[in-house]
């Protein structure tokens, strides 16, 4: 009966990661098919991914796509650490406010989020391009650079830096030589996070890319209205093979964040 | 060695008074236990005199020197946190060379002491080991040595032994006394546990609702406390009220009269007076009173708590029910309903403010 009960949770997790992955698993099965017609028997070939290379609008979305992810990576994080500090550690007026109206923009539609900054950038003059989807892609990883930094300082009070105070450190020496190492993992985790979202971001990077100018996910939406080419197959391969990657080490910090 | 002067300290979170008007001197090299509930000012007064809470009015002198303008990190103090707070990213050794690398002191000079003082925490060897490798002892231990190789001139510590259990806490409270003389240091600590305060102190100030209640020597404090507050924070102690009944004692309603030596106020004043359990003897019926001179009453034990070294027995006399502790020198304790005489001496009724 025990065995029967074991069985059962097992065949429940296989259906479901059969349900997860194997879609992803056909795609990237696909991607290393000869055939441009998806016909089976599956011809082993890296045909496809050799022809991206010279496929000059994804690769130049891709590179547009990894530097805007890295920008906002850069800014979000330091701006998202700089705001997380401000809540764990200091009291100030509509402190409480702030903090609530962080999450709505997590739930609010992305595409709701597109239209009215496509509305708003107009009507201030800021247009169309990539300043304003790094200013879009910005805004949206915020609260999750925020979250991640502040759970991981919520971890440890003002303890630590006050120890290092009365040691003699300065607040300039107790955050270089104390803060900032102990929260390292989850700033680390946070900069995943930004460069994950704004990689990943279509909705914000389609409403507000100007003619010519777009990242990997407007592109590959744009080639497959097009016609549907194993070439997308291969281009998905990678960004799945990397952002599963990224998660992977995400979830690696975190475990470390955790151990302590 | 040093002195550290509070005067006149008080700092108010909304309307509460947290410190009112506290005026205190800590000695060269004394060992001064802070003790109260939680919320009477104790800690504040600490996290005050180390340069985390800005005092609303008063001041501040460490060596006669006022240290209200300087911050934390430029007082030269020394403390030991409640949780310890150990740097986790850094190593024991690391731990300890904080306070001198911050200071820009030479490797070899930050090794030498370092060393020393792993050695005086009888640490020595766990040099590469990280916080959390460590058993709560040796943490805690690890965060005294930190505090002191700076050699800073006041020591703080806020609950030190308070995340440690029974027995090991009474251990690092011998060890903790033993590093103080031998540095020398000027200590104040913060604790809610009335045995150690006791054991610890040179003397001891005793907290209530921002104010400073009782000061003065262990032993002092507890024979002779001077209010209801102190007898029973510090201790138990059984309270009688009763009005002077001219010179001769106290007339207790419900139990009849108390002898004290103490000065009594004029005769028909209302006084309390506080007994503590441990001075009241209990005898059966028929033996032996020992001694003449005492406060003698007829009662009826109706509980007795049994805690193996010894016994509390709670005593129906009059309309009072007494408490009084006892060695656990017979083999039984006397069981509940059993008719008993208690008594003591006029010396231990201890005339109190209420």
């Amino acid at each position: 009966m025990r065995d029967l009960g074991i069985w059962a949770v097992r065949l429940y997790l296989g259906l479901m990661l059969l349900f997860l992955y194997l879609p992803i698993v056909v795609m990237v099965l696909l991607a290393f098919n000869r055939s441009p017609l998806y016909q089976l028997p599956i011809v082993w070939d890296t045909v496809w991914f050799q022809s991206l290379i010279h496929n000059d609008r994804l690769v130049g979305a891709g590179l547009n796509s990894v530097g805007l992810a890295l920008v906002n990576m850069v800014i979000a994080t330091a701006l998202g650490t700089m705001v997380a500090i401000a809540f764990a550690r200091y009291q100030f007026r509509g402190k409480a406010v702030l903090e609530l109206l962080l999450f709505p923009p997590i739930t609010i539609p992305w595409l709701i989020i597109g239209i009215s900054m496509l509305i708003f950038f107009f009507w201030v003059g800021i247009g169309r391009g990539l300043h304003a989807m790094l200013l879009g892609h910005v805004a949206l990883s915020l609260p999750y650079v925020i979250m991640v930094v502040g759970a991981r300082l919520k971890g440890y009070g003002p303890a630590l830096e006050e120890a290092a105070a009365t040691l003699g450190a300065s607040p300039w020496q107790a955050f270089w030589r104390v803060s900032l190492p102990v929260m390292a993992p989850g700033v680390a985790a946070a900069a995943l996070f930004a460069f994950a979202v704004s990689f990943d971001q279509f909705v914000i990077s389609y409403f507000l890319a100007p003619p010519g100018v777009s990242t990997l996910p407007v592109e590959i939406y744009a080639a497959i209205r097009k016609g549907f080419t194993p070439e997308i197959n291969a281009i998905s391969t990678i960004i799945i093979l990397f952002s599963m990657g990224l998660m992977l080490l995400i979830a690696r910090l975190y475990r470390f964040g955790g151990e302590r | 060695m040093s002195t550290v002067d509070v005067i006149g300290a008080v700092k108010r979170y909304g309307r509460v008074a947290a410190l009112d008007e506290v005026s205190i001197r800590f000695g060269e090299g004394e060992f001064f236990g802070l003790i109260g509930p939680s919320g009477s000012g104790k800690t504040t007064l600490l996290r005050a005199i180390a340069g985390f809470a800005d005092l609303d009015s008063g001041e501040i002198r460490i060596d006669n020197q006022p240290v209200g303008d300087r911050p934390a990190h430029k007082r030269d103090i020394g403390m030991v946190f409640q949780n310890y707070a150990l740097f986790p990213h850094l190593t024991v050794f690391e731990n300890v060379a904080f306070g001198l690398s911050v200071r820009g002191r030479p490797r070899e000079a930050t090794r030498k002491e370092v060393g020393a003082m792993l050695e005086l925490v009888r640490l020595s060897g766990f040099d590469a080991r990280k916080p959390r490798q460590l058993s709560g002892g040796q943490q805690q231990r690890v965060a005294l040595a930190r505090a002191l190789v700076t050699r800073p001139r006041v020591l703080l510590l806020d609950e030190p032994l308070g995340a440690l259990d029974k027995r090991l806490r009474q251990e690092m409270q011998i060890e903790l006394r033993l590093i103080q003389r031998e540095v020398g240091i000027t200590t104040i600590f913060v604790t809610h546990d009335q045995e150690e305060a006791l054991t610890l102190s040179d003397r001891i100030a005793i907290f209530n609702e921002g104010k400073i209640v009782q000061i003065g020597a262990p032993g002092e404090v507890y024979e002779r406390p001077r209010s209801a507050f102190a007898a029973g924070f510090l201790g138990d102690a059984n309270l009688f009220q009763g009005a002077v009944l001219d010179g001769r004692g106290v007339e207790v309603g419900g139990l009849g009269i108390l002898r004290t030596a103490d000065a009594l106020p004029a005769a028909g004043t209302h006084v309390t007076l506080a007994v503590r359990p441990e001075k009241i003897q209990v005898w059966v019926e028929g033996l032996a009173t020992p001694g003449a001179d005492i406060n003698r009453f007829r009662g009826t034990v109706r509980r007795a708590v049994y805690a193996g070294t010894n016994l509390t027995y709670k005593i129906e006399v009059g309309t009072h029910l007494v408490t009084v502790f006892e060695q656990n020198r017979a083999a039984h304790p006397l069981p509940a309903g059993t008719a008993v005489n208690v008594g003591w001496l006029p010396v231990h009724s201890v005339l109190v403010a209420t």
